[in-house]
């Protein structure tokens, strides 16, 4: 039984790897989201469920491809998150830490609601022209919508660490999240930075979103399930490590993904919380972060 | 009473308190006094608890607490107030002055009664209906004095309780802290205010750079050339000199 | 000795109506929605006693509940346990878990968000294990039957739970006024609002906040027995999802963090809100837009919620407005 197990494992880690990498996007727009803002946003999930459901009508209304949708949603989600924070959250967050967690909790409430609400509860997911060709890698068939979001993933990390190290915008980024005073003194509309980091880090989701939906499904509560692994990978990676994101969403695919292995399906989610409590109890800073 | 011995306390590359000697003895009002960054407060956080010795030992009437909790070092008879006063702000200052009260004492009827009678020593009985976070910076420092009072110290460290307060204000909590001293409570005070110092204390000791630089009575420190150099720069003293 | 305050001649006067109510009001409906707030009630005064008082936010407080639910009910079912005897299983094991997940959390210096979250994913772990062990019945969840009579807490008819729930809320509410008159108490609050001051002036502040948790797990668990035979079936989803972590620190939030009755308050307001919203439009989902729209209004503009509210306009000269703690008198 174990042998049989163990003979599946490098296909069980190359799956995890697929699913890692779009985990990594996630937990990115996430971290970066804390890096410069100091939000922990509890409605990172629900916002995700947005873009999954926005492919989702696009693909089902229009016949849009998700991976084109990727174009649409992706700018879409960034005036969506500039907006909610330069009216909502950024007006509202002049308090503790502990109240925009709340802040934050109630509007994934309100999200997750509005989408029972409008979109019933239940399971959509897309079938593709393509969906069920593969690659024979031999020991394994690896589909092409996996491989598609892995590369896709990928490239939008690399086009999201160019525009941090090369781009002025990523300076002043970086600038408001070292030094918020600082930054303000040299004429940087830390406000405006501020929503645009916000703006990005729920782009991230839109695009991500886009990604998963072929691989995956939507229904109302699948915020539920990305809140705790996107927040697993960001304490793992280090809150506000680009690097650890995405080396914690390979790490946190993977671990998923050989856990429902060996563990069985439903054992095999325990990875994740064990993760998440063992990280904050003995190492808070995470592999690459410097602040708890 | 306190003995501290060798204390150092490295911050990365920076040594922030470098092999600290000193002694209070019971009954005595010390104060600790140097320029802004010497490590006054630091060596304060760790006297009280609050933070790791690198090297060194500090001792409670013989008995070593380096290491221990602050509210067990409270409870071994020493408490301290802090430089940027943390107040319970939601509360009233009754309430504030209960909390320290209630280290000692079970029932809220004692130790409201508590409170009233440290609240009369440092004169803050019309203020105790009043929430915490409407005193006045003097009623703060007050307040943070109150507090500790109230858990019944026999060593009281206080961290610039004067600061921010007009001469008026500190005149009167001099008088206080010479009351409470009167009723058997040792002080040991880090302070700016250098009229007070020389008021108050019976013997001063002097930190710069974190080191130990001159120790005595405030007399004797006020003409010992390296503590005026210490606060007004290098060759201050030989300049006067030359000018006097 | 301390003079009759306000608290509890409050407490005395409603548990008095409250008491009567069935023999005035015999719909069945209304007893229904009656025992429900009683219980939301109950279980946000046990989020209120870390939450409210200590100034430790959970998001994981459904974990106590559901540990606690699971706990009489396999004891029930696996080895005939009734649940009067069960329920105080149930209260050690939420007490227990409480322990064990504060002193893991606490020790390590879990602080504000991350202890929230931190408890969001104890609650997930439970949900898991609920789900993958056999003991548990898995998946599938735990029938109980239905056998009415004391000894199995379980009641014939709507009045006995509404009695049974109103008793787990009085008891809650006078826990809390204890809190509010004791040394406890004090030092809970102390922690809430200035932790290093707390610990330097004598306050253990880990054992306190421990307790306090401790206090938090034990109601809980006593209100998973509650739930377990009033409804006869348990599940993972049912024991350990989200929902009710939400609810606890949204009905004590909404009614005044830190006071006696604000979770009471809470309920009634929130449940009053649930039934007009599904008067409007019954599609699911409604209510609860509804209810994160008001978390974040309350914790935006009124953060010290509806108490907090009517306290500031009846008292001018207390600007924070926050419950005056040993005598009444003191109060406008």
């Amino acid at each position: 039984m174990l042998s049989a197990s163990l003979s599946m494992l490098p296909a069980a880690i190359i799956n995890g790897l697929m699913y890692g990498a779009i985990y990594a996007l996630v937990a990115l727009g996430l971290t970066l989201i804390y890096g410069v803002l100091h939000i922990i946003n509890f409605a990172h999930g629900a916002m995700l469920m947005l873009a999954l459901y926005a492919a989702f009508f696009l693909f089902k209304l229009v016949q849009i491809d998700p991976y084109i949708s990727i174009f649409i949603v992706t700018p879409i989600a960034f005036m969506f998150g500039y907006v909610i924070y330069r009216y909502g959250i950024g007006v509202l967050s002049k308090g503790k830490d502990q109240n925009i967690l709340l802040i934050t909790l109630g509007l994934s409430i309100i999200i997750e609601n509005s989408a029972l609400f409008f979109f019933s509860g239940d399971q959509q997911t897309v079938s593709l022209s393509y969906g069920f060709e593969a690659f024979d890698l031999g020991f394994m068939y690896l589909s092409y919508p996996k491989v598609i979001s892995f590369f896709a993933a990928l490239v939008i990390c690399a086009l999201l660490w160019a525009l941090m190290s090369l781009t002025d915008l990523g300076r002043a980024i970086r600038a408001v999240a070292k030094e918020r005073q600082g930054a303000r003194l040299v004429g940087i509309n830390v406000e405006h930075i501020f929503a645009v980091t916000f703006g990005i880090g729920i782009a991230c989701l839109g695009a991500a979103g886009c990604m998963m939906l072929p691989i995956f499904y939507v229904d109302p509560y699948t915020g539920n399930i990305f809140v705790l692994v996107a927040f697993t990978i960001v304490v793992l990676g280090g809150m506000g490590s680009v690097l650890g994101a995405l080396l914690g969403g390979f790490i946190i695919g993977i671990t998923e993904s050989v856990g429902g292995l060996l563990l069985g399906e439903s054992l095999g989610q325990i990875g994740i919380s064990l993760i998440f409590i063992l990280i904050l109890i003995f190492k808070p800073t995470g592999l690459f972060g410097s602040k708890v | 009473m306190l003995r501290v011995e060798g204390v150092t306390k490295r911050f990365g590359g920076l040594t922030a308190v470098s092999s600290v000697d000193l002694e209070v003895a019971g009954g005595e009002i010390v104060s600790l006094i140097g320029p802004n960054g010497a490590g006054k407060t630091t060596l304060f956080a760790m006297v009280a608890g609050f933070l790791t010795l690198n090297e060194g030992e500090i001792f409670l009437n013989d008995m070593p607490i380096a290491g221990k909790k602050p509210h067990q070092i409270c409870k071994l008879g020493m408490v301290r107030t802090f430089q940027i006063t943390q107040p319970f702000a939601g509360l009233t200052t009754l309430q504030n002055i209960m909390v320290g009260a209630y280290s000692h004492t079970d029932g809220p009827l004692k130790a409201q009664q508590k409170a009233e009678e440290v609240a009369e020593i440092v004169g803050m009985t019309s203020l105790l209906a009043s929430g915490a976070d409407s005193l006045t910076v003097a009623g703060r420092k007050r307040l943070e004095l109150a507090r500790a009072l109230a858990t019944n110290p026999k060593l009281l460290l206080l961290d610039e309780v004067m600061a921010g307060l007009n001469p008026t204000e500190i005149d009167e909590i001099v008088s206080v802290i010479k009351g409470i001293r009167d009723t058997g409570v040792t002080i040991f005070l880090i302070e700016h205010v250098m009229k007070a110092v020389m008021n108050l204390s019976d013997r001063s000791y002097v930190l710069n750079d974190g080191k130990l630089i001159a120790t005595g009575t405030p007399a004797e420190i006020a003409e010992n050339p390296l503590v005026i150099e210490a606060y007004l720069g290098h060759g201050a003293a030989g300049e006067m000199v030359d000018a006097s | 000795m301390m003079a009759l305050n306000r608290q509890v001649i409050l407490l005395l006067l409603s548990a008095i109506i409250l008491a009567f109510v069935p023999a005035f009001i015999t719909s069945k409906f209304y007893i229904d929605v009656l025992t429900l707030i009683f219980f939301t009630a109950y279980i946000g005064q046990s989020w209120n006693i870390l939450g409210g008082y200590a100034g430790q936010f959970s998001f994981g407080g459904v974990m106590f509940f559901g540990t606690g639910a699971y706990a009489s009910s396999i004891l029930l079912t696996s080895f005939g346990i009734p649940p009067i005897f069960g329920i105080i299983v149930a209260i050690f094991a939420g007490a227990l878990l409480g322990f064990i997940v504060g002193y893991m959390s606490f020790r390590s210096g879990l602080k504000g968000s991350y202890f929230a979250l931190i408890t969001l994913a104890f609650a997930e772990l439970l949900r898991v294990l609920a789900n993958s062990v056999e003991f548990t019945g898995g998946g599938v969840g735990l029938f109980l039957t239905f056998a009415p009579g004391l000894s199995n807490l379980q009641f014939k008819t709507p009045i006995g739970f509404y009695y049974f729930a109103f008793l787990l809320m009085v008891i809650s509410i006078l826990i809390a006024l204890w809190l509010e008159r004791s040394r406890f108490g004090a030092q809970l609050v102390a922690i809430r609002e200035n932790e290093e001051a707390a610990e330097a002036l004598g306050i253990n502040t880990l054992k306190c906040k421990i307790y306090a948790i401790m206090i938090m797990g034990a109601m809980g668990g006593a209100a998973g027995t509650f739930y377990a035979q009033k409804y006869l079936y348990l599940d993972p989803p049912i024991a350990y999802s989200i929902h009710l972590s939400v609810e606890m620190l949204l009905v004590t939030i909404v009614g005044g963090m830190g006071t006696v009755f604000g979770p009471l308050i809470g309920a009634f307001v929130l449940h009053i809100v649930n039934e007009i919203a599904r008067h409007l439009i019954d599609t699911p989902g409604l209510s609860l837009i509804v209810y994160g729209v008001i978390l974040i209004v309350i914790i935006s503009y009124l953060p010290n919620g509806l108490i907090g509210m009517f306290k500031k306009k009846m008292n001018k000269s207390k600007p924070t407005a926050l419950k005056n703690f040993f005598s009444g008198d003191k109060d406008a």
